[in-house]
């Protein structure tokens, strides 16, 4: 695994990003991190109600785990990884080999268009991050 | 795996606690969080079961102030030592930075302490990463049960038992009374911040 080093610039990108594609569209936090639990960035609404801390790290063990018990059965991996609440439900979306996207939103956004959006925006933070 | 933020001049590193199951890495973690002052640490997380065994991990963040100019902000996980959460463990030592081994002196555990720097190794090489380029620390804890009647190893057993390969810097603790908690976290922050610093080449910078 690498180190990731952050300039103002990069970060930059990724939030214009993150914030063009998700929360432009409804979506309350999304929550970039990495396999170590990470956070690299985090957007959204009442940012600071979130405790991004413990998700980052309880999202990259539990993801690393789902990916164990893939293999356990014989698949690779999981394509989806979604937890539906009562008010919120929460996404799960890799990013090449080292990333996550979490993506925390209501019901007036469907799962469908953050599923889309996420596909879409892997490319271009992977551009970003990686160049 | 660090996080180096040059925008807001921070570092972040995650040091693992790592050792055999119950011999005190949760409680190194609780009191270093009951010690420190308030905006200094974040929210300690830990998985238990429901017996008070860690199940996947516990963690503290830490903010450890100013260090070459960068905000260290240090995450420490503790692993859960039972073997059969060999799964789990590894999972926690991905993207690890610094690690501190708890020994258990009691005089039963003394295979377990060895096998456990053991799977610590091997699973560190299956992430491509090696002990002995790590920084690490060893802490020999409960050191307060050597005036009990509980059979304990000495300092030179486990010394080599555990040290004679690697040849760290090692401290003797309790962390119920806190005896050398804080000495075995400022010496691991320290290396793990001249590892991470000097791997990327970051100076001081005014
Ligand atoms: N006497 C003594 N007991 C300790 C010490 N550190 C931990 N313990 C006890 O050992 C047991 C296991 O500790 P815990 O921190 O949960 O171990 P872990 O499995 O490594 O996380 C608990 O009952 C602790 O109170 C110590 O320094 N001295
Ligand atoms: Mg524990």
């Amino acid at each position: 695994m690498q180190d990731f080093i952050l300039t103002a610039e990069i970060l930059d990108k990724a939030r214009n990003a993150i914030e063009g594609a998700l929360i432009q569209a409804g979506v309350r936090n999304a929550l970039l991190i990495d396999g170590a639990g990470n956070i690299l960035s985090n957007c959204g609404h009442d940012t600071d109600d979130l405790d991004a801390i413990s998700l980052a790290a309880l999202a990259a063990a539990s993801l690393g785990a789902t990916s164990q018990i893939a293999k356990l059965i014989g698949e690779e991996d999981f394509s989806l990884l979604f937890h539906k609440g009562k008010n919120g439900n929460i996404h799960f979306g890799r990013i090449g080999e080292e990333l996550i996207l979490i993506t925390i939103f209501g019901e007036d956004v469907s799962l469908g268009l953050v599923r889309c959006r996420v596909a879409d925006l892997s490319a271009t933070l992977l551009q970003i991050f990686e160049g | 795996m660090a996080l180096i933020d040059l925008s807001k001049k921070e570092i972040h590193c995650k040091i693992v606690y790592y050792g055999p199951g119950r011999c005190g890495k949760t409680t190194n973690l609780l009191t270093v969080h009951s010690s420190m002052a308030e905006k200094a640490r974040g929210k300690m997380l830990t998985i238990e079961t429901k017996g008070d065994r860690t199940l996947f991990f516990d963690l503290l963040p830490l903010n450890l102030g100013k260090i070459r100019g960068f905000n260290i902000r240090i995450q420490l996980y503790t692993v859960p030592g039972q073997v059969m959460y060999a799964s789990t463990r590894k999972l926690v030592l991905k993207g690890a930075d610094g690690l501190v081994f708890v020994a258990d002196p009691l005089q039963v555990r003394r295979e377990r302490n060895v096998e456990s720097l053991e799977d610590l190794r091997t699973s560190l090489l299956e992430y491509g990463l090696k002990l002995e380029e790590m920084p690490l620390v060893i802490q020999y804890n409960k050191r307060d049960l050597v005036d009990t009647p509980i059979p304990t190893l000495t300092v030179a057993e486990l010394e080599a038992d555990l040290n004679s390969v690697y040849k760290v810097k090692t401290f003797e603790a309790s962390a119920v009374t806190g005896m050398g908690v804080f000495e075995t976290l400022r010496e691991i922050s320290k290396q793990t911040v001249r590892y991470v610093t000097n791997k990327h080449l970051l100076h001081e910078t005014k």
